[in-house]
């Protein structure tokens, strides 16, 4: 068991880094790709990803947020998620999945006509917490879920 | 190499629009293996989609290895009226692109 997660953090790393060797030769040309958060999506912490991608490391926990996943996925490949939020003036929404290695899975810029609703489908590699988080106003909150997963979805 | 096709709905429903849509695409972790050869399968997937009414931006989604094979969005927006034009378009990794049309019923 240990030694397995051992194998899948190394070849996690590993495929990281040619990622971003293939990626600097090739998609920089691509100017709609520059505005990519590359370093929130390599970010192995919530933590870090967060403070990338929308500036700052904690999010309040907020009861305005609803975050609608399963229960139980018995396949972490199509995890269904729902986040709806309240909050006024949403300009961004991010879901984490904090188990996973690298935990930002999906992040949503909103205009000021879209309504604080997403629906999507990521994949968890074990259960987890699926964390939510809302930008507003330069200001971050949160909601948690945990789903546990049955069968994971990140790889072989 | 990947199919390029797209199914979009969008109606309006209370006042405001609400869009369904499915992008049929791999998306490739880079961690999965060829059983067959046993190599490892390349990373492929889409990196960011823009959803436009009328020419104007309503989402961006910024998508990472972690976002479902044929990946589904779903998402509502106000001032809009029937007979509106909603266009999606996507970009992958390895630079595929494509868009997609649709009307608002």
């Amino acid at each position: 068991m240990n030694h397995q997660r051992r194998t899948l953090l190394k070849s996690t790393v590993a495929t990281g880094t040619i990622a971003i060797a293939i990626s600097a030769g090739l998609l920089t040309p691509q100017a709609v790709l520059a505005a990519w958060p590359k370093a929130a999506f390599n970010a192995k912490s919530v933590g870090d990803a967060l403070n990338t991608l929308m500036g700052a490391k904690d999010a309040v926990a907020s009861k305005d947020i609803q975050v609608d996943a399963p229960d139980i996925a018995e396949n972490g490949a199509v995890v269904s998620i729902s986040i709806k939020t309240s909050i006024a003036n949403a300009e961004q929404i991010s879901i984490l999945v904090k188990e996973n290695s690298l935990p930002l899975a999906a992040s949503y810029v909103l205009s000021p006509d879209t309504e604080g609703y997403i629906t999507g489908r990521i994949k968890m590699a074990k259960t987890s917490d699926i964390i939510a988080v809302v930008k507003a106003g330069n200001k971050l909150y949160m909601a948690k879920k945990s789903v546990k997963v049955t069968l994971g979805g990140c790889g072989g | 190499m990947s199919q390029k096709k797209m199914k979009i709905r969008a109606w309006m429903d209370d006042g405001r629009a609400n869009v369904k849509a499915i992008i049929f695409h791999p998306m490739e972790t880079g961690l999965r293996k060829d059983k067959a050869s046993g190599k490892m399968i390349p990373a492929h997937y889409i990196t960011e989609v823009v959803c436009t009414h009328n020419g104007k931006s309503v989402l961006t989604c910024l998508w990472g290895p972690r976002v479902s094979k044929n990946p589904f969005i779903s998402f509502r927006f106000r001032n809009a009226k029937a007979g509106d034009k909603l266009e999606i378009s996507w970009v992958d990794n390895l630079g595929n692109s494509d868009k997609s049309e649709a009307s608002i019923s």
